[in-house]
């Protein structure tokens, strides 16, 4: 099923193509801010345009060229890749537009640098979407990690550097890892091309092979595990756009998206089992989940708080995975646009409050619901989504878990997720209660507080408005993806 | 026979004569000195190119000196592995001389202009013949040519340190020379010949003498001196740092790799696999050495505070991995390290050119005081990015793709743990390159100059080689397949294929 379509390249040349003008003309802001909205609606439209032909059941593969053995740098669009390019194509849309009016409210410096970093960034998330082998994959992994690194270290004090310094040794080092797995699997089965429903099956000894996923594991430690979570922190002290790239479009998605790659289209879920690997997932993750709660209920910074939520939400994803069941892996690949979308909204209202109050600290925010009433708003409305409360998406995902968990035969993962929800309810509403309902110590304040800038604010409404809108309309576009995913690595017919 | 069969002698005999015709035309007009050393050295990478066609097409090269066959004559013998190094020395040595124009009016001054060029285009020349010759005294007659011009041209920075620098290399260079000379001795004692083809096929029957082994050896010490490998590199990290920045980039990326070359030469060529596995079981104990050369070097290098010492350390270390491939022995592992001799020449080169472009402008390359500079020196602080991430081996630049065949080669030797430290140990080079990111990007300077809009970009003659290096090291990786054509065949035939 695979006629020359060139649209895959299409997608990833736009940004790549968007960075170098954005340096070419980075001295007339206006039109390097062009640049990059244009290549965002460009880039989701050549994603859309390939959304028909995926839900229809076919594959979009084109090889560029040969490079190593091991693999081609070879690209293929298939149901999975295609939820995490959306999401990704999506938010980078409605983030350059709030990074937009973060920066420039904020007069930040290095503005160019910024945008093309973040542009050559989209484009290896979205080439790590379709990858189509391992050796492509950890190319555009490889490249995502260096290319966020100033990103990371913007503000350049020497706490950044001392951040940036814990972010690419977390992440070089787990891609040292990634690398040697890469070359196992290669060594093992003279291939790296994903297959669905895995290829290693019968490759290697049982030990060898519960090995190399601990290398894949900690390899893909951008999905940020505890005890390997010390880089996702550290990485807070960024602008707010970058943390919302991080969090939700690009970096740690990436990581999760690794993982489930690995145990669907490498091991397949049937080795997995054999293997005793599910058991391992699920104890990272009960352990990840856990942890990283009781973290985020002592932090009072609101990003950091954010942040520690994000290490417990991505370890439901790895939780889906290790039940290795068809319900516990869809509500995995669910989680990832669910939590991105929902996690995005949080960020970009940690950002607002910033950038209309200078305020970090929860315990300082009392009372600003009063003056920014949407914002506020928006941010319970996310939060409550996180918790898995409806009219938001969270609930989806968390069904399912929920359902994987009795139908993997791991009932005891379902205290996990109770836990896991009480908890959240516990971090996030005396957040929205702060917010909303307490009074300011000092009345005058907040006077001159207000709304943050309309290009901050509608990206805020949308986000919602996408959760929302996933509530209501699961299938299209995310559930009906995954389940002509999950019916290509179980074998059984597309519905 | 056409012009074009003889086209071997002439990557020797015209840049003898045009370091004649430098002399002679420098005493008429110095500014001529440039064009002739220009046009004789990228005649030279053209002369390489269609060399290394021809090999590719037709198998090896012969070329017997005068008409003389061997055992009588001297024979230029052209082999894809050769010709491969070859191309790559000759590309390398046009990027430093393109770059030296300005470098030498800066930092060796008008008056030494001739004296220069004309060395330099012997040092080229003598590493040209080190490298197409078939003759295994020859090489050294190269050998020996190379270094001389070598020692004078590290001291043509006149400065005190540059003078000792040159005084160390060469006491440690004649050294290496005599250890060479007596193993080329010791195999003549045991075979009668001197063409390396011949000594090959007659050295089997002398494989147990006490002669071949002794001679195995001072060739092997011998050479690894010159190349640097870990511990007989003292001289290297003064050499490098206290020379002018295009004699720098010459003897960084060219000499070094030469001798290599010449190593693997004789190691893989002369005595072949037969010996150094069965015979004198010499690999298990080259890969070690080679892998402590990879962490102490790149360790070394983290803990320096100038910007060129920094990278003379980087390269130690960088030689251990081409010495890592010599130590597994295979096929993958032999295109990795062949692939890395190519690589590491593209990103050294680059990293030193944007180092001497520092001194050219800033007059220091003390990392303490290089604040900020990407503000001023944007292009090159690029350059050095890019090719930075090639030496970590970020893919898909050129640094990685040898990596991975050497890790690879390593796996299927069942080196579990060499290639495990292999792999880890490469994240040394993140110490050492993100030092200079930081300082450059991320710190900020103080006020250099007048005006903060002023940049202190380089003239284009040294900008463009730079430049081209830079995208070099990416365009390599990307396109590695293409160059695997060529380091495939070489690698099989080091190995004894054909």
């Amino acid at each position: 099923m695979s006629d020359i379509n060139l649209l895959p390249v299409v997608a990833i040349a736009v940004p790549l193509l968007a960075s170098v003008l954005i340096l070419l003309v980075g001295r007339y802001e206006n039109i390097r801010e062009g640049v990059t909205i244009t290549a965002a609606v460009a880039m989701l439209g050549t994603v859309l345009a390939m959304l028909p032909s995926i839900l229809s059941g076919s594959r979009i593969t084109i090889s560029l060229l040969p490079m190593v053995p091991g693999g081609d740098f070879a690209l293929r669009v298939d149901a999975f890749g295609m939820v995490f390019a959306l999401t990704a194509a999506t938010l980078w849309l409605l983030n350059s537009f709030y990074a937009i009016g973060y920066m420039r409210a904020r007069r930040e410096h290095a503005q160019t640098r910024f945008y093309f970093c973040f542009a050559v960034a989209i484009a290896a998330a979205v080439g790590i979407a379709f990858s189509e082998n391992l050796l492509t994959l950890f190319i555009f992994y490889e490249i995502l990690t260096i290319i966020t690194y100033p990103l990371v270290v913007h503000i350049e004090t020497p706490e950044a550097m001392r951040a940036g310094r814990k972010y690419l040794a977390y992440l070089l080092v787990g891609g040292v890892f990634l690398l040697a797995a890469l070359v196992l699997t290669y060594i093992l089965t003279g291939t790296t091309t994903f297959v669905p429903g895995g290829f290693l099956a019968g490759s290697g000894s049982t030990i060898v092979l519960q090995v190399l996923f601990l290398l894949f594991m900690v390899g893909f430690v951008k999905a940020a595990w505890m005890p390997l979570h010390g880089w996702l922190p550290a990485a807070m002290i960024a602008p707010t756009p970058v943390s919302a790239f991080l969090h939700a479009v690009a970096v740690v998605t990436a990581g999760v998206f690794g993982i489930v790659r690995i145990a669907g289209w490498v091991y397949g879920m049937d080795l997995m089992a054999s293997l005793g690997l599910g058991t391992l997932l699920a104890l990272i993750a009960s352990f990840t989940i856990i942890t990283a709660s009781l973290f985020a209920l002592t932090e009072d910074n609101l990003k950091l708080r954010l942040a520690y939520s994000t290490v417990s939400q991505l370890s439901y994803i790895l939780l889906g995975v290790s039940m290795l069941s068809i319900a516990g892996m869809t509500g995995a690949m669910a989680h990832i646009p669910i939590h991105a979308f929902l996690k995005i909204t949080l960020f970009f209202v940690a950002g607002a409050v910033i950038v209309s109050t200078g305020k970090e600290y929860i315990s300082e925010m009392k009372g600003i619901g009063r003056n920014m009433p949407v914002t506020a708003l928006m941010f319970a409305a996310a939060a409550i989504g996180i918790c898995g409360l409806p009219p938001l998406s969270g609930i989806i995902s968390k069904i399912y878990l929920a359902v994987g968990a009795v139908e993997g035969g791991m009932p005891v993962l379902l205290l996990v997720l109770i836990a896991s929800a009480v908890l959240n309810a516990a971090y996030f509403f005396p957040v929205i209660y702060t917010m909303m309902l307490e009074r300011p110590d000092d009345e005058f304040s907040l006077a001159a507080v207000s709304e943050p800038p309309l290009t901050m604010l509608i990206p805020i409404i949308l986000t919602v408005a996408i959760s929302i809108l996933i509530f209501f309309y699961p299938a299209m576009p995310f559930m009906d993806l995954i389940d002509i995913a999950i019916a290509e690595i179980t074998g059984s017919v597309i519905p | 026979m056409t012009l074009i069969d003889h086209l071997p002698v002439f990557l020797i005999a015209i840049p003898i004569l045009a370091s004649l015709l430098i002399l002679v035309a420098g005493w008429w007009d110095r500014r001529l000195c440039y064009p002739i050393s220009l046009v004789t050295i990228l005649s030279q990478f053209g002369a390489a190119v269609i060399i290394l066609a021809q090999v590719m097409r037709e198998g090896t090269v012969r070329y017997y000196l005068g008409g003389w066959a061997p055992p009588l004559g001297i024979e230029l013998a052209i082999d894809s592995f050769n010709g491969f190094i070859l191309t790559t020395i000759l590309l390398l040595s046009a990027a430093a001389v393109i770059y030296a124009r300005r470098s030498v009016e800066h930092e060796v001054g008008p008056e030494k202009t001739i004296a220069f060029y004309v060395l330099f285009q012997l040092l080229v020349t003598g590493l040209v013949g080190m490298t197409i010759t078939g003759d295994i005294f020859n090489l050294y007659v190269f050998l020996e040519i190379s270094s001389i011009a070598a020692y004078a041209l590290i001291a043509s920075a006149r400065k005190p340190r540059s003078y000792l620098a040159s005084f160390n290399y060469l006491i440690l260079g004649s050294i290496a020379g005599g250890f060479i000379l007596i193993g080329t001795g010791n195999l003549y004692a045991a075979t009668g010949a001197l063409n390396m083809l011949d000594i090959s096929r007659l050295l089997p029957a002398s494989f147990e003498l006490a002669t071949v082994h002794a001679g195995f050896l001072f060739l092997v010490i011998g050479y690894s001196i010159k190349a640097a490998f870990f511990p007989l590199h003292i001289w290297l990290p003064d050499a490098y740092a206290e020379s002018p920045s295009a004699v720098t980039i010459l003897i960084s990326t060219v000499m070094s790799k030469v001798s290599v070359y010449a190593l693997f030469r004789i190691i893989f060529t002369i005595f072949t696999t037969a010996y150094i596995v069965d015979v004198f079981p010499v690999t298990g104990f080259i890969l070690f050495i080679a892998t402590v050369a990879m962490i102490a070097g790149a360790v070394i290098a983290i803990a320096q505070s100038d910007l060129k010492r920094m990278l003379a350390y980087s390269s130690v270390s960088q030689i251990g991995y081409i010495m890592f491939a010599l130590g597994v022995a295979n096929q993958v592992a032999l295109e990795g390290g062949i692939l890395h001799i190519l690589g590491h020449a593209v990103m050294k080169g680059c990293l030193f050119m944007v180092a001497g472009l520092i001194i050219y402008r800033v007059g220091t390359s003390r990392l303490s005081d290089l604040g900020g500079i990407a503000k001023v020196m944007p292009i090159s602080c690029a350059a050095f990015a890019l090719a930075g991430a090639s030496m970590i081996g970020i893919p898909p630049t050129i640094g990685f793709m040898s990596k991975y065949y050497l890790v690879l080669g390593a796996l299927e030797a069942g080196h579990w743990l060499y290639a495990a430290i292999l792999l880890l140990g490469s994240l040394l080079a993140v110490g050492y390159i993100w030092r200079f990111i930081e300082i450059a990007y991320f710190r900020d300077g103080r006020d250099r100059g007048s005006g903060a809009a002023r940049t202190l970009e380089a003239p284009a003659s040294m900008l463009a080689p730079m430049v081209a290096l830079a995208l070099l090291c990416l365009f390599l990786g990307i396109f590695v397949e293409g160059l695997m054509e060529i380091v495939g065949p070489a690698a099989s035939l080091l190995l004894g294929g054909a």
